[in-house]
């Protein structure tokens, strides 16, 4: 006796929220079993391994059949087929979109081509999620890159518009699509020790304060702008940067400086002291990097550089590196600097 | 006399890419209705058109109103080829017939392509303005109203229930013309979803035209089945029961029909409280009368057979008998004349109904089925459906003898069905005999006090019980007691019954579902041959199934089955029982004994040994049943109730007739003589079998219970949480040469697994009842077994639960507390009762005789004391309620999650296939839906192999319901049912096909908690009638 068909369907889609983890997860109906297995789930239910089976197999092809119109949320919204109430329509879109900590850091500022879809496999391997979890993050990282990549207005705000996400997901999402099209580096050995939410946090000020968005000020005249503004550097803004050099070869200017940041910062930085210490170093290897972004070699490299080339990394780069983009902001508004 | 039928296509969304090169789609609609079509512009390159066209409007006739159904296909324009089309829409416009129902069709219904499934959507709206409105519903049936609700509907109250309807419409199949072997399989899909949509159309139109004969103006329990019947054609057939329904909450209706028949009045009240549950029939009503007598004992199968057991007798006490004081005899003649001349009359007085107003119900006799083989080829003409109304008469005729045999001249909870496999065809009818109350059954001015006077006197919750026929001239050896409850009138030790428990009905403990499941294998033959092998292995299959119901009932402890439903599935090689019901403990019924084992071999220790333990095992399997189904009689008997083996009495008998293919009718009489039906003897391997299929039946797991009935017994306290769902299983028997055994077991393991399946499945609803647990098997193959279910899932608050009804009264205001709005009924209706101004009714001052009206008198005040404890604790209860309301925060979340869904687009449906939804009021019935499809495919492994295939197509099927239905105004569909699922696959092709057949009543519902404010001017509304009747009356 071999079952040939087995289904359920309900008129409200039955969603199981573990399985829908292991499914995300990239778990074969098998494997999942087994899991489900270890999890106590039978000796809770008193189910047999029959039934757990069949659950799961029935599980995974809603989701596999959810698939597709999640991949653009709002259809999920309206789509006639599947009742499935608003609050699990979120909790379907947002773990859809969830991504790995470990994966993200593996792809961050890669472009999101054929050719970094076939080192999928180095990357599972390496991270140990599975590869079909590799794929799906990596899909999605791709998807939501094309869908707004020849938007106009906020980034953030078209991302959590086209993929229905939570607001810290979509700036997550922000980050991402920032990386991939600038391409910058991440990826290099001296880089590892900064996380994710570092380059986003990064990601997020360079947004503000570098892009073409940044420099129109969005709402003064929306039209007249570029239409991938939050996406693209300011090419202008970066060859302007050159004439910081100014900053460290003129003595006078340099006291000024110093003394303007420090003012700024006394009392907001618990490294203030060494920062005002190594203020010279740390103003010339900033004022270096700065300066050479007008290649796009040199932009890719741009973590690099910061922690290679300045002395960052010395006392608490975590705490002082994401902090360097805006210095050169301030710098080229003609303002003087002000921590964000 | 014409209409006007306007659409107007406004706009799409979701097309499917039907250009590659710019992936995009130039789509444009074509709207045709009769042989009449439009067309929109095209809107150039969108997956989103917005046409906004014209109306578009047809003049045409009723009757085309009635049989075509409005077609809307979806094509995308190509200038240099063909133009593709993308999909269609069939919309039924019958709902937009009558005036009650929906006044516009408007929303968004799937694209349905036969290959592809839906794509995409269509924003159409539909009107219809119908010409000469005062004559409009004289020549067509426009107007009548379809209910698949097998009971009176909510919302409404009948007047009169005029009877049986049914008809049948034959054509040739269109997958079976010449014309198929050279057309895409999506024109042959389509032709033949036309043809079934025309033909039930036309179906219900004549149905309608019956009604309206019948001076009806509903048909309510209406059922309409396809036969495939391949080569020799489709057969569309409806049955139903023809209502004069009056709709219940306009008080202008109400007041004139309260007024005539004056003596009514006064019973108003009354028939509020045995009434006021949620699930079944009655709206209360002035025209109502209370009898709930019913009598018992069944008769089972064909010609009536019956097994009976006596069982240790133990009465228990009755609950209050109120003033009936007499013994019926004299007026229960009289009542029967009445009724019988009130019935013959009709051809067939059979009704589809399986719950009924208060008081309609006077007896129950038991089960009555028919069977019969047909052989399709040979008596097919497909000119004139002639043949088949012969078959179906034959039937009937059948099933009318047998109820008369049981002493009754109705029969309640009609079906018919067919199994046809090749060309061979089982038809097969069953119902409950009963015995009516006729007043119901003509208009309002004949009325007979007398049985009146006997039936208010009879102590509600026991009537039924008692057997309608003739102690001494008993149509099958049943053993009889005194009913329990009353000690007055004698009822069956087991009685089987079609329809759901009736409202008032005493049971102690919980229900549960009861399967007897059975395969027997068959020689492949041809033509007659089969039809005869068949013909003679149907007594032995209905015999071991009613024998398995037997003993499972017992197993069980309880002693009495609900809601019985009988299949025989014939297949190439082996036929297949699958028989449901609900079994329940009925307080008037004596206590079920046990099951004894006897062993054939004595003198064998070991063999004895064993007996004794699975003795033992049986033993304990009872006690635990008892416990976990809560069933602990008062034990108030004289007599002992004595340990759960049976006193070695018992006789099963089993009559039985057939009809077959061949010419001659024989009459068998299988009648195991002396077999002891609850003395299990253990000759062979194969009673050993029985004995250990009896002890694997896993009940479910706690805070599951189960049954095929409309609601559960000893489940009051639903909460709104509701999950409908359909599951299909198909297995492969393994090997070729296969035992009766094997196949029992691989079918009896495929059932429970299923049932495993789903309590697993809706764990998360716990505590919950699987409510209609619906089973259908079929025989798609050689050795395929497809079984597929349908049943609602509904959550109910536990502590509630936990009080088991042990008397009548608390029964009825425990139903009253689950219907808020009844429940506030009361005071007001008290008050209205107990002025002192209102003298009860000189009422009939003519037509009255007075002895009884003194009797009528007391009973009333009876009643009234009744009512006024009712309402006591009734008041009890809600705060109970109230206080639970809080704690039961998850339930509310959810409730408030599903309908007034703020961001989404898209309306919840409900859909569910009992006849109402818990913690709801139906406001409105917007019309039936029918719907028809098919869904083929060349690429089955692309689409995720049959499960992928068949899941996705289920859910497609479900979201075409729910669209029709939001785009008729409703939120819910009542009394749904998937009549047909017919799963063809052949994998070696990468092909499968598969017909669905689905239907319910489209209705608005108001959640309770919504209705609250809403609701305290409407109990005045109806105490109003009751107060001007009384004035009138004086």
């Amino acid at each position: 006796m071999t079952s040939e068909l087995d289904i359920f369907v309900g008129n409200t889609t039955l969603i199981d929220e573990d399985v829908y983890r292991l499914w995300l997860d990239g778990y074969s109906v098998s494997d999942a079993v087994a899991l489900r297995v270890r999890s106590g789930i039978l000796e809770q239910t008193g189910a047999t391994a029959a039934v757990l089976q069949s659950d799961t197999m029935d599980h995974y092809r809603t989701f596999h059949m959810l698939e597709r119109l999640l991949h653009a949320p709002p259809k999920l919204l309206h789509q006639l087929i599947f009742q499935i109430p608003p609050s699990r329509q979120a909790l379907l879109i947002e773990r859809y979109y969830a991504f790995d900590e470990a994966f993200v850091r593996e792809v961050l500022g890669k472009k999101l081509s054929k050719g970094t879809k076939k080192d999928l496999d180095d990357i599972s391997t390496k991270t140990g999620i599975t590869l079909k979890s590799c794929r799906r993050q990596f899909d999605n990282f791709k998807r939501v890159f094309k869908v707004v990549e020849e938007m106009r207005g906020s980034l953030v705000d078209n991302i959590q518009q086209h993929f229905l996400l939570s607001d810290r997901l979509a700036r997550d999402y922000a980050a991402i699509v920032f990386f991939a099209n600038n391409r910058f580096e991440t990826g290099k050995k001296k880089l590892q020790y900064l996380s994710f939410g570092d380059f986003a946090f990064c990601a997020e000020l360079m947004i503000q304060n570098w892009t073409l968005g940044a420099v129109g000020e969005a709402p003064t005249d929306p039209d007249s702008q570029v239409d991938d503004m939050d996406m693209d550097l300011d090419k202008e803004f970066l060859q302007d940067l050159k004439e910081l050099k100014v900053l460290v070869a003129d003595k006078d200017l340099l006291d000024l400086h110093k003394s303007l940041v420090c003012t700024a910062l006394r009392g907001k930085l618990g490294v203030f002291s060494e920062m005002e210490a190594n203020f010279k170093n740390l103003s010339r290897g900033l004022v270096n990097v700065a300066a050479k972004l007008t290649h796009n070699k040199d932009v890719r490299d741009l973590f690099v550089d910061l922690v290679e080339k300045t002395p960052l990394q010395t006392p608490g780069p975590r705490k002082w590196l994401p902090r360097a983009p805006t210095v050169g902001v301030s710098l080229k508004a003609g303002r003087e600097y002000l921590p964000t | 006399m014409p209409g006007k039928l306007k659409v107007k296509i406004v706009a799409g969304r979701h097309l499917p890419v039907m250009d590659r090169a710019s992936d995009l789609t130039d789509a444009f609609v074509e709207v045709k209705f009769g042989n009449t079509t439009f067309k929109t512009d095209v809107y150039l390159k969108s997956l989103n058109p917005q046409w906004n066209s014209e109306w578009f409007k047809f003049e045409v006739d009723d009757e085309d109103l009635q049989d075509e159904p409005l077609q809307i296909t979806v094509l995308d324009h190509d200038t240099y080829s063909a133009n593709d089309a993308i999909g269609k829409v069939y919309i039924d416009i019958d709902p937009l017939l009558y005036s009650e129902a929906a006044t516009v069709i408007s929303g968004w219904f799937p694209i349905y392509d036969t290959i592809h499934g839906i794509r995409g959507e269509i924003n159409v709206v539909v009107k219809v303005d119908l010409f000469n409105d005062l004559n409009r519903f004289r020549q067509s049936s426009c107007g009548v109203k379809f209910f698949c609700t097998t009971s009176i509907p909510k919302c409404y109250r009948a007047v009169i229930i005029h009877g049986f309807v049914e008809e049948l419409v034959v054509n040739e199949d269109p997958e079976y013309q010449w014309i198929d072997r050279i057309r895409t399989p999506r024109a042959s899909n389509e032709a033949r979803q036309r043809l079934i949509s025309l033909m039930s159309g036309e179906l219900q139109r004549k149905i309608g035209l019956k009604v309206l004969e019948m001076r009806g103006n509903a048909v309510v329990g209406y059922l309409q089945c396809f036969d495939l019947e391949g080569e020799s054609g489709l057969v569309v057939r409806a049955i139903g029961t023809a209502c004069t329904l009056d709709k219940l909450s306009s008080p202008a209706a109400f007041l004139p029909a309260c007024n005539s028949p004056s003596k009514e009045m006064k019973e108003i009240p009354f028939n509020e409280d045995p009434n006021p549950n949620t699930h079944s029939s009655g709206p209360s009503t002035p025209l109502k009368n209370q009898t709930y007598s019913f009598s018992p004992s069944k008769s089972y199968s064909r010609q009536s057979s019956s097994s009976d057991t006596d069982l240790s007798l133990t009465p228990k006490t009755g609950m209050g008998s109120g003033s009936a004081g007499k013994e019926g005899g004299p007026f229960k003649a009289l009542l029967r004349q009445q009724t019988q001349s009130a019935l013959e009359q009709r051809e067939f007085p059979f009704f589809t109904l399986t719950a009924f107003p208060p008081g309609f119900l006077v007896h129950v006799g038991g089960v009555v089925s028919a069977r019969s083989v047909k052989l399709l080829d040979r008596i097919h003409n497909p000119d004139e459906p002639e043949t088949r109304d012969a078959w179906w008469a034959e039937i009937r005729q059948e099933i009318k003898s047998h109820a008369k045999a049981l002493g009754c001249h109705a029969v309640v909870g009609y079906s018919e069905s067919t199994s046809i496999c090749e060309e061979v065809c089982i038809l097969s009818a069953s119902g409950t005999a009963a015995v009516l109350n006729p007043r119901f059954l003509q208009d309002g001015t004949v009325e007979g006090c007398l049985e009146q006077r006997l039936e208010e006197n009879l102590p509600a919750g026991c009537g039924f019980c008692h057997i309608p026929y003739d102690e001494l001239n008993m149509p099958f050896p049943a053993h009889l007691t005194y009913c329990n409850n009353c000690r007055k009138q004698k009822v069956p030790d087991v009685l089987f019954t079609t329809i759901d428990l009736p409202v008032d009905a005493t049971v102690i403990g919980k229900g549960c579902l009861i399967q007897a499941r059975l395969c027997r294998l068959k020689k492949k033959a041809q033509a007659e041959a089969n039809a005869t092998a068949i013909s003679n292995l149907l007594p032995f299959m209905e015999y071991e199934v009613h024998t398995q119901l037997m003993n499972k009932l017992k197993l069980k402890a309880m002693n009495a089955l609900f809601g019985l439903r009988i299949q025989i599935t014939v297949g190439e090689n082996m036929l297949m029982g699958l028989a449901s019901a609900t079994g329940v403990y009925l307080a008037a019924l004596p206590t079920p004994g046990g099951i004894q084992i006897a062993g054939k071999t004595p003198n064998d220790g070991s063999y004895e040994q064993h007996i004794s333990h699975m003795q033992k095992k049986i033993n304990d399997t009872i006690a635990k049943n008892k416990e976990l189904y809560e069933i602990n009689p008062p034990e108030i008997s004289e007599e002992i109730i004595g340990s759960p083996i049976p006193e070695p009495r018992q006789r099963s008998r089993l009559l039985r007739s057939q009809s077959e293919s061949s010419d001659e009718v024989t009459e068998l009489d299988l009648s195991h003589g002396k077999k002891d039906a609850f003395v299990l003897e253990i000759d062979d391997t194969d009673a050993m079998e029985d004995v250990h299929s009896l002890l694997t039946d896993v009940p479910p797991p706690s805070g599951f219970y189960s049954c095929n009935t409309e609601i559960m017994p000893g489940i009051n306290n639903w909460t709104s949480e509701i999950q409908m769902f359909t599951s299909v299983r198909v297995i492969r028997l393994s090997s070729l040469n296969l035992t009766n055994q094997a196949l029992n077991k691989n079918f009896n393991d495929l059932c429970e697994n299923l049932l495993k399946s789903l309590y697993f499945k809706l764990r998360s609803m716990i505590p919950c009842c699987l409510c209609h647990v619906n089973f259908t098997v079929s025989l798609p193959e050689d050795e395929l077994i497809q079984v597929t279910v349908t049943a609602v899932a509904i959550t109910f608050d536990k502590n509630q639960a936990l009080q088991t009804t042990k008397t009548h009264a608390e029964k009825l205001l425990q139903r009253a507390s689950t219907d808020n709005e009844e429940l506030l009924q009361f005071p007001l209706e008290l008050c209205s009762d107990s002025l002192p101004s209102h003298p009860f009714p000189p009422a009939k001052a003519t037509s009255v005789d007075y002895s009884s009206f003194a009797d009528r008198c007391s009973s009333w005040i009876e009643l009234i004391k009744l009512k006024a404890q009712t309402i006591r604790r009734g008041s009890i209860k809600t705060t109970v309620t109230v206080e639970k309301a809080s704690p039961m925060g998850e339930g509310n979340f959810r409730n408030r999650s599903a309908p007034p869904c703020a961001n989404s687009t898209v309306g919840v449906v409900k859909m569910t296939p009992l006849s109402f939804i818990p913690g709801a009021k139906i406001t409105k019935y917007l019309g039936i839906i029918n719907m028809f499809f098919i869904r083929e495919t060349t690429s089955l492994r692309e689409e995720g192999g049959v499960s992928g295939f068949l899941h996705a197509f289920i859910a497609e099927v479900f979201a075409m319901v729910r669209a029709h239905v939001a785009a008729l105004g409703g939120n819910a569909v009542v009394s749904y049912i998937m009549k047909q699922c017919v799963f063809m696959e052949n994998p070696n092709k990468n092909q499968a096909q598969c017909l669905i057949n689905v239907s319910g009543d489209a209705v608005v519902f108001v959640r309770e908690s919504e209705l609250e404010v809403v609701s305290t001017p409407q109990p005045a509304a109806s105490c109003q009638p009751s107060c001007t009747g009384g004035e009138v009356t004086t």
